[in-house]
């Protein structure tokens, strides 16, 4: 296993770093705040910003150690920023038919 | 792997851990069911995260196909979710 060169290695230190922070308040902003709308915006963060960071990390030290481009990360990129929004976009319409019918219920 | 990007790869790993702890909180507690499918959604994203620092850790490639995969499966997952909650069943006539 060689090691990874310090060009490499310290962006990818910090963007990791940078990531995990997102993560976890994202996931902390799911857990702590009173509604479900207010509750779709924390993870956002995370999904796209948090998976952007990790991505260009893992290029880099990829990269680094097999002394060529290894792009193949964009595709799970790709697939995160294509995915992200129709996901939020289904579930809020749920959410929404699903107060409405409620309050037509009551 | 050692110095700073260990330090950065453990880190990281605790980070993602914590938010699919945070996740599955909500998973449990959620009161509706689109907030249970929110949470199970954030939890494969933060899995496919940990997947890939994982992948940094060992500087293998094969955890770019699990990755990639849980990506697929959790997209797939929740839209057959959400439509279920939408229209009361996944694939119409």
């Amino acid at each position: 296993m060689s090691e990874v060169p310090a060009w490499a290695a310290v962006p990818a230190a910090i963007l990791l770093m940078v990531a995990g922070v997102l993560a976890a308040i994202g996931a902390f902003g799911l857990l702590r705040l009173p509604d479900f709308f207010k509750r779709m915006h924390p993870p956002a963060m995370c999904s796209t910003l948090g998976a952007g960071c990790v991505l260009i990390a893992s290029t880099l030290v990829s990269s680094a150690v097999a002394g060529r481009p290894v792009v193949h990360a964009v595709l799970i990129t790709l697939f995160i920023v294509i995915t992200a929004p129709v996901t939020a976009m289904l579930l809020a319409r749920a959410a929404v038919y699903r107060s409405e019918r409620r309050a037509r219920e009551r | 792997m050692t110095g700073f990007l260990g330090f950065a790869v453990t880190f990281a790993s605790l980070c993602f851990a914590l938010a699919m702890l945070f996740a599955a909180l909500r998973l449990f507690k959620g009161p509706a069911a689109q907030d249970r499918v929110l949470a199970l959604d954030v939890m494969y994203i933060n899995g496919m995260l940990l997947l890939l620092v994982l992948g940094i850790r060992s500087l293998s490639s094969a955890y770019f196909d699990m990755a990639l995969l849980i990506a697929l499966f959790g997209f797939v997952s929740t839209v057959a979710l959400a439509k279920f909650l939408l229209r009361g069943e996944v694939i119409e006539p």
